[in-house]
This record gives C-alpha cells, structure tokens and sequence, in this order.
C-alpha cells in the first residue's frame, strides 16, 4: 500500500514523484523501463523562449528540473538577450545520457521513493475513486493517489511514409489498454500527433560548410541554488545550415508519400513544431529554412537535426538529408518519425490537475495534451504537490496566471483545452513582464515554503536575497551625483552623455543608455550578479512594471466574481448554446475564468453576470 | 430576461398611429389573447394582420399587427408590433391593457439591451440606437443608422487588425528568436509601423469631430453694440426658414433662440434674452460677460452698420473675437457706406431687403465644409464614449512612440500597442467590461 503511485517515469514523473516523497508521502513511481528514466526522446535541449523560465520557476518551486539541467548540459545561452529583461530565457543542450542517469540518481536518492517496473494496464477504481493500479501482469497494487504520467505510450503509433508500428519512443512497448480503461471510466479521449527529425551519424557531417553556434560566454544556471559547473570554453558547439531548392524539390514531388500528407495519421499535430514537409507546403515561397545541427551526447556520436520533422519514408529522408550542404554524405542513424498517441481532454480536470470524474486521480504532461519536456515536468510538480493535499485535505496550489507560466499553463488547460500539443509560449502570457527569468525566486519560492516543498535555509536565503534588493534601492534612492569634474569625466569616459543637472543614482539608472555596472563607478555595490541585475532592472523598467499590477488588478477583480459551484446553466436563459456548453463542461469558478474560454463572448458573460446578481446578488 | 415586456415605441404626440412593441417568449401568445382576428400564433413570422383590441367583449382600437418571430427579430426574441390607430389616449388604454395581461411595461433602453445581451448588435451599435432615436435632421438618423449597422465598428475592427498584426509580429521575434521567418521588429522599424496605426486613428478622430457637429450642431452666437440690427438679422434668418423656435436649454447652460436646418446640420443660436428683446446682449450684461456666450460658440456673427464709421464698441468687440471662429455682417448696404472696414470673412447685406443672407449661409457652410459632410459617407463615429476611447488608444500608441525614442525594448513597447488594442475593444464590445454595460444602458429613453 502506498499513498501515491506515479505512472510514467518521464519528466512528468520524476516530477511528481519527487515533489510527493519529498512532502512526505510513500510514493511509488511505475515505468515500464527504468533506462528510460527522464527519457529525452525527441530535442537535447532544456529550456528555450519560455520553457526556460518554467524550468527556473520549477526551481523556485522546488523541483528538480533546473538542478538536473545545470549538472548535465553540455552548452547553455541567453536567448533574446538583446531584448528586454521579461522575454529572456535560459536554453541548454543536455547530454541525453547524463540527464537521465543524474536525475535517476537524484529519484534514487530521494527518501519515501521507491522504483517498480511495470507496465500499467488498467486503474483501480471504486465510488469513482481511484484505489490503485492495475499491472499488465495482474498485479494489483493500491494506493490514496495516482497521477498519470503516460507521455506518448497510450496506444502509441510510430508513422514513417506508409508504414505504421504501434509502439512508445525509441520502439519501446506501448500502453494498449490503459486509454481505452480510461475511456470505460467516463473519460474523453483525444488522438493527437508530434513528431522528431532524423539523427546523423557525426563522422558523416562535413561541419566545415557550416555556421558555428557557441554558447554564451557569461556563466548561467536554471537553479538558484547551485554553480555553474561547466567552462566557458569547454562548451560544444551546435551548427546552423539550410533548406536548399533541391530539398524543396524532393519534398514537393513525394509528398504523397508522407505520412502526414498521404492521409496515414488521424492524430492532431503542433502548428509551432511543424514538420519539414508543412513548412514547405504552407510557407511555398520561401526559399529556405533554417536548421540546426545539434550533438545529443558526449558518450556516443549522434547528432540532432533540429527543424527536419518528418514523417517520410525512409528511402525519400535519405534524399532530403543528403540535399542539405555539408549533409551530402551523411550517414542517417534514425530516421525520423511522427508518432500519435491518447491523450484526455484537458477540460476534464480541475485547476489542481485533478480529474472532474474520478476522485484522486491526477494526470501530468503529455497525456493532458501538452507538449514539451519543461511543461511536462512543471504539471508533474504541481500534480505531486497537489495529490499530496488531497490526501491530507489541504486547499490545492494553484498558481495564478500574474505569478507564473505554470499558472497560463494550467489555466489554458482547464480552461481553454486545447486541440493540438500545447506549448508554452510568452505570448499565452499577458503579464510576461511580471513572469521573468529572474524574479522567478522572488515569485514563487514563498509559495513554495507555504507548500512544503522549499525547505527553511532556502528560504531564508530569498528573504536575504529580497532584503539586499531594497537595501541597494534605497541606496540608490538616496545617493546623488554631482556634476563636478569628475563625475563629467565618468560619463564622457564611458561615451555617455553628461547629465544637465543633479540626480539620484536611482533616477540615473532609469536612463536607457546608463547600466549598474556604470552605476558601480559611483558607489561600491558589493552584491552578486543576479542581485544588481533584479535592481536594475525593477528600477529600469518601474513604470511598465507599474502598468502590469494595474492589468492584474482589473483581472483580479473579475477572479474574484466567484460562479456558485452548484450553478445550473440551463437556468440562465439566453446564453448561446455553445457558451452554455462550454460553460456546462468546463464550470469555470470564477468570471475571470469564464472570460478566458473560447466561444463565450461578452453578451454571454453580461447575461451570466445579470444572472448571478438577481440570484445570489453578487 | 425571461419575461415579456412592452413599450410604445412611437415618439408620443398627435399622430395617426403608435406602435406598440412587445417583447419575449410570451409575446405572441398573450397579445393573441385580446386581439380579435386570426389566431397569431399561427401565423408566419415577418406578416401583419388587421383586427380590433379588445377587452371585456369591447373593441378598444382598430389595429394592424406585425408578428415577427425569433431569432430574426431586432432583439432576437419574438416581438409583436401593434399599429394602433386611435390617438395617444387609445394606444395608452392597450399599453394598459398589455400589462394587466401580464406583460412588464419595458424599462429605458430595454430592447436594446435585449438586442446586445441576445447578441444580435454589438456595444456601438446599442450606442448607435441611442443617437438614432435622439436625432432630428435627416444627416444625424444617417449618422446612427450608419453606427447601428456597423460600420463604424468595421472602421475599428481594421485598425485593430492592423495592431493586432504588428503584436502577432512582435510575439513572433520573441518566441522564436533563432528563426529568420518573420521580420524583425526593432527600434528601428517599429515607428513606421505605429506611426501608420497613429494616422488610422487620428483619421478616425477627425471624422468623429464631424461626428460631433452633427450631432450637437454648431452653436452660433449674433453679437455687436446696439441698434446695428442683431434681432433682424437673426429673425431674418429663422424666418426664412420657418426655424421652429422652442425655448428648450441646450446642452450647456445656454439658452437656445432659435435653430436652422443648413445642410442637415443644426445651427443653434445662443442668447436669446438679450438679443430678441431688444435690450442688448452688450449693453445689459457688458462685454465681459459677453465673453462668456461667445467663447462657449462654435460660430460669432458680429454685426457692424455700414451707415456709422467704427465706434469704441465695435473695436472692443473686434478684439475679443480675434482669435475664435467668426463672420462679419455689414448690415443696412442699403445705406450709404461711411464704415472702413476690412477682415476676412466680411459679408455685406442687409436684413431689411434680406440681402446678403444666402451669401452669409453660403460662408457658414464654406468654413464648416458642410457641402463635404452631406456627400461624405457617413460612417463616422460621434459618441462621446468612442471618441474617448480612441483618444485613449492614440494615448498609448504615442506613449509606444515616446517609449521607441527612450530605446525601451520591443517586448516592452508592446505592452502599450496591447494597451491600444484592448481599448479599441471596447467600443466593439470584444474587451468585457461590466460597468461600462451599466452606464450605457442607464441613459437609453423609453422603449426602444
């Protein structure tokens, strides 16, 4: 008997698991192949526009993502670094063999946690509460909670051109009868479809016909707690080449041949994370795409080509392959493949990600139609917590969406559902500005104290952390620059232009051109990176800052209109019927979250508001 | 918005016939029940049918009955229309009738709120009803019949869409910042892209200006020192035109004397007191006060005699309109001319002849450009809410601007343009806004 089972062993899972042991509870976490522990089976790569802060804010949140990432990348970078401080987010390409085998180590290490291999076949269920699992063996083994992180096992399909082989990742044993389980229990099931690009053999790539891409040569961490443990220089170099007419050729004349376009797949793929064949098919005019060359690992010699997804057969990916400039010779390792998999409707969970039809049982990652390794891992997090306090009969944690990504993502999900993989893009947040890389900590890592997954120490040090922000603000609030010969030379020294009249340093460093670092000529800031940055730019950037708590105000107050649980939709009349569905399916809690579902426009709302007012006078 | 309601929707006078509407589900049904002729809940939607109101075995009026069934309705719900023929006192006895037949008599503004809350108009379109139901000239039902059927929010969904596709951009080089597909927005390049949202608002605001004066007409004061012949002036201007003269207030604290109908735009003249009575404006209150009247115009007639040389008075007068919107009229031509005077904008005529009049119309028209009003296309925005939110959405993409010169990053900027786009919502009604629903709905007059 155990409190909690985690099915799935994906980033989800480790996850979930973690966050469950380390809150106490005796977890178990089930996978049908212990190698595949924290699997990456498609991108090297952890982090990216978005993802990167998800990774931080699992950080903050105390999960093990960041930590994992930090020990076992083999190059990292600050992307949109010429942008503003809110878009910015860590990347870093992740040895697919380290990666796993220290986050296994960091599973092992962890107390309350134990390992079985299994493949899970059916569910426990009794009352329309989960009681455990059910192995493909017979086996039965029970427990308070379960959560769900199936990935793309569920009646797994490998395409490549016309042929079609049931199966996980890698051909691994898919899951054949958990989904349809699923579906006998109430639940809705979805087909949906990803897709990875082939793999070159290293010797065969003639690497001097292409663009270099280094990684950044300034040290950065996902976690707040540790080092930087790699050198600068000892990073590996990733490669940058593109499409040519002749691919454009190859891929135009098969195109029947794909299984995407020859009618093969019935699952629903990702609009960002397009194959190859559909850049080609929807962009026509253009004449070549960028991809990417990027190493998988430094124990054996396989390399990713990034932005070459297809699912043609394997004679026509020879051909494409070879078309690319410095490609001509390569050796193909694996071919590419899309694979479909079950998936439930999202909209058949509650904000604490546990399931509206069966008590206790929670799902995380893929299975929720989400795509990406960073979005798996963060609902994993916050399904372990929250299985936790359903077990304890605690409130759930659920985050906002003006406290983090993790917050949109949930939100959308249960809100909005969604149609294809989804990923985590800054634009699905409206208070990016307020969701940055670095305030992440700052953000998130209370909560996480509050929720017992960020021990005391940690926590202090964000307290100290907090403190030496407002001390250095006040500081700069109440230092002045006078405009004698030698602050002039300061500023004509660094090309700057010379300030007409006095001001504080505070003042000063609203400037555009003007840096802390050139702030530090005038007074000594002895504090980390990290530190001087937040400073900058919550004084830099005030006024926006400003603007977004006045947006989350305004939404706020629509969150707080609370829909009565036991509200009855048929009752109000003159909703549209596709409002009045949506609104039956989804039982938003609150008119914030009515106002975010998709096909109930303002007259809806006005009637539902109307409604609540002459009912229940709220 | 479960019950039936009813309304007479006719402006409430003498006339031949008032229309009562009634609205809901029951609206076919219990009007049915005391109409005498066929049964209406048989009949096709969209007919109209001849028969008597009754009451008590009694015919009350002689009707014609116009059943519209949902959802091709103006609120969406069925509506009946009754066409009563027997003066006010007779339609009020139906109205009457209606409600003891458990009918609610309609609240202010109800059916648009119905129309809005149904879905079948937009929040401008609603705003639109408003106006149309207000309006007086021929140009200004033209105006809102225009703003009721869209126009006016196609106008703001394009340059939404123009915001919305620089935002789409913008997102684009943020989230996938590695990838060449779409153009990059920079510092650089940004202004263009806002200066061309910039222009399509600014050309919305200047229609709405137009917007404006036909809908509050222009305001014209007739100003000069005694006996030069303000009074003949004006009532030779009314006159002409039969201009019915009401004592009704305006919209500010002045008082209307008189209004002209000049190419479908009012012109309202102000200040009556002094003027008609022939107790002058100047001498009762002084040319201080004076000031008041005529800064609070859109246009000043100064009146001067052709037959007196320029006096103190006049010169006093001169100066304190300098610098607004005026027309000289240099009464009494008919006399010999001893005045040296000459300005732009002078008219001569004189009111005993009615000389000069047209040409003093003709100039009214050249400054205002009403001959480009009338032939313009009239999907221009004139509420005071629309104008406001359009300011506020130039507001923010100036702020864009001013951000572009401080070299704040894009990803920021964008808040701004957001900002801009998320006001335009409101005036189509696509950005929710609670309050704002109330406010609007509070100031609809009764029944329609």
């Amino acid at each position: 008997m155990y409190d909690l089972i985690v099915v799935g062993g994906g980033h989800a899972g480790c996850e979930a698991s973690h966050a469950g042991a380390i809150l106490g509870l005796k977890t178990a976490l089930v996978t049908s192949n212990i190698k595949n522990i924290a699997d990456m089976p498609c991108n090297p790569s952890i982090g990216g526009t978005a993802k990167g802060i998800i990774v931080r804010e699992i950080d903050a949140l105390g999960g093990l993502m960041g930590i994992i990432a930090d020990k076992s990348h083999f190059q990292i970078k600050m992307l949109n670094n010429g942008k503003g401080p809110a878009v910015r987010s860590l990347r870093a390409q992740a040895d697919k063999i380290t990666y796993p085998k220290n986050m296994l180590k960091a599973l092992n290490d962890t107390p309350n946690l134990t390992i079985i291999t299994g493949m899970v076949e059916d569910l426990m269920i009794e009352n329309n509460t989960v009681k455990g699992i059910i192995l493909s063996t017979g086996e039965k083994i029970s427990s308070k909670a379960v959560i769900l992180t199936t990935g793309t096992y569920l009646k797994g399909n490998i395409l490549i051109g016309s042929e079609n082989t049931p199966g996980g990742p890698h051909g691994e044993a898919r899951s054949n009868y958990l989904s349809d389980n699923l579906k006998k229990y109430g639940l809705s099931i979805v087909r949906l479809k990803t897709g990875t690009p082939p793999r070159i053999k290293k010797d065969s790539i003639d690497f001097s016909k292409m663009q270099v891409e280094r990684g950044d040569d300034k040290y950065y961490t996902f976690s707040f707690d540790t080092e930087p443990l790699y050198k600068i220089n000892d990073q590996q170099k990733c490669y940058l080449i593109y499409t040519n007419e002749n691919t454009h050729n190859i891929i135009k004349s098969n195109l029947d041949k794909s299984a995407m376009y020859g009618g093969y797949v019935t699952g629903v793929g990702p609009r960002y994370c397009p194959s190859i064949e559909d850049k080609i098919v929807r962009f026509h005019d253009k004449e070549r795409h960028q991809l990417f060359l990027e190493p998988e690992s430094l124990y054996y010699d396989e390399w990713y080509l990034q932005g070459f997804s297809t699912s043609m057969p394997r004679d026509i990916q020879e051909k494409m392959v070879h078309s690319l400039n410095g490609l001509e010779n390569a050796l193909i390792t694996k071919y590419a493949y899309a694979i479909e998999y079950d998936a439930i409707d999202p909209l058949q969970m509650k904000p604490s990600l546990e399931n509206k039809i069966i008590e206790n049982l929670f799902t995380a990652g893929q299975i929720n139609g989400t795509s990406g390794y960073e979005e798996a891992a963060a609902q994993g997090l916050i399904a372990g917590i929250n299985a936790h306090h359903k077990i304890k009969g605690i409130d759930p944690l659920i985050l906002k969406r003006n406290e983090a990504y993790i917050g949109v993502l949930i939100d959308d999900l249960v809100t909005k559902g969604t149609k294809e993989p989804y990923r985590m893009l800054t634009s699905r947040a409206e208070f990016r500005l307020l969701l940055r890389h670095d305030n992440a900590d700052i953000r998130l890592r209370e909560i996480g104290y509050k929720h017992g997954t960020i021990d005391k120490l940690r926590y202090e040090k964000l307290q100290e952390k907090i403190s030496n922000i407002n001390n250095i603000k006040n500081v700069l609030l109440n230092t002045n620059i006078h405009l004698n010969k030698e602050t002039k030379d300061k500023f004509i020294n660094a090309n700057l232009e010379v300030p007409t009249r006095s001001m504080s340093l505070y003042l000063l460093l609203k400037r555009p051109e003007i840096t802390i670092d050139f702030i530090k000529k005038f007074i000594p800031l002895d504090y980390s990176l990290d530190i001087l940055e937040e400073v900058e730019t919550e004084i830099k950037y005030e006024g926006y800052i400003a603007k977004a708590y006045q947006e989350v105000e305004k939404m706020l107050k629509l969150e707080e209109k609370l829909i009565p649980e036991d509200i009855n939709y048929e009752d109000v009349l003159n909703l549209a019927s596709e409002a009045r569905q949506k609104l039956e399916k989804i039982r938003p809690k609150s008119i914030g979250q009515a106002a975010r579902i998709s096909g109930v426009n303002p007259s809806d709302l006005s009637i539902l508001s109307v409604y609540l007012k002459k009912k229940y006078h709220k | 918005m479960d019950d039936t309601i009813c309304a007479i929707s006719t402006a409430q006078g003498i006339g031949a016939i008032s229309i009562i509407r009634v609205s809901g589900k029951d609206a076919i049904s219990k009007v049915s029940k005391i109409f005498d002729g066929k049964n209406l809940s048989d009949v096709p939607t969209h007919t109209i049918h001849y028969g008597h109101i009754i009451k008590d075995n009694e015919i009350i009026d002689e009707v014609l009955i116009s059943v519209m069934k949902a959802p091709k309705t103006y609120t969406k719900e069925d509506i009946v229309e009754i066409n009563t023929h027997g003066g006010i006192s007779t339609t009020k006895k139906v109205l009457e009738i209606l409600l003891e037949n458990g009918i609610r008599k309609a609240e202010p503004g109800e059916f648009t709120k119905r129309a809005f809350l149904n879905g079948r108009i937009d929040l401008s379109e609603a705003e639109a009803v408003e106006n149309l139901i207000k309006s007086e000239t021929d140009l200004e039902r033209k105006l809102a019949l225009n703003q009721m059927s869209g126009k006016v929010s196609e106008k703001i969904k394009k340059v939404r869409d123009l915001i919305m596709e620089l935002l789409a951009n913008i997102e684009v080089n943020i989230d996938f910042p590695e990838y060449e597909d779409a153009l990059v927005i920079t510092l650089n390049n940004l202004p263009i892209k806002l200066n061309e949202i910039k222009q399509e608002l600014t050309k919305l605001l200047n229609e709405a200006k137009i917007g404006k004066l036909i809908e509050n007409g222009i305001k014209v004061a007739i100003v000069g020192r005694p006996n030069v012949g303000k009074s003949s002036l004006l009532n030779a201007l009314l006159g002409e035109n039969k201009a019915i003269v009401t004592n009704i207030a305006g919209t500010t604290r002045d008082i209307i004397e008189g209004e002209l109908d000049l190419k479908g735009i009012r012109l309202k003249f102000i200040d009556t007191a002094g003027i008609r009575k022939t107790t002058d404006i100047v001498e009762k209150l002084g040319v201080d006060k004076t000031l008041n009247v005529i800064e609070n115009s859109n246009l000043i007639i100064h009146v001067l005699n052709n037959n007196e040389e320029l006096t103190k008075e006049d010169k006093d007068i001169m100066s304190k309109i300098e610098n607004l919107n005026y027309i000289t009229f240099i009464n009494k031509d008919d006399l010999p001319t001893k005045i040296n005077y000459n300005s732009k904008n002078v008219i001569k005529g004189n009111t005993k002849l009615a000389n000069g009049l047209d040409s003093l119309k003709n100039k009214i028209i050249e400054l205002f450009e009403l001959e480009k009003i009338s032939t313009n296309n009239l999907e221009i925005v004139s509420s005071a809410r629309i104008i406001a939110l359009i300011k506020e959405a130039l507001v923010s993409i100036d702020n864009a601007l001013n951000n572009v010169s401080e070299k704040i990053p894009v990803d920021m900027i964008s808040i701004d343009i957001k900002k801009a786009w998320d006001l335009l919502g409101e005036i189509t009604g696509e950005t929710y806004q609670e309050e704002l629903l109330n406010t609007l709905f509070s100031k609809f007059c009764l029944g329609k």
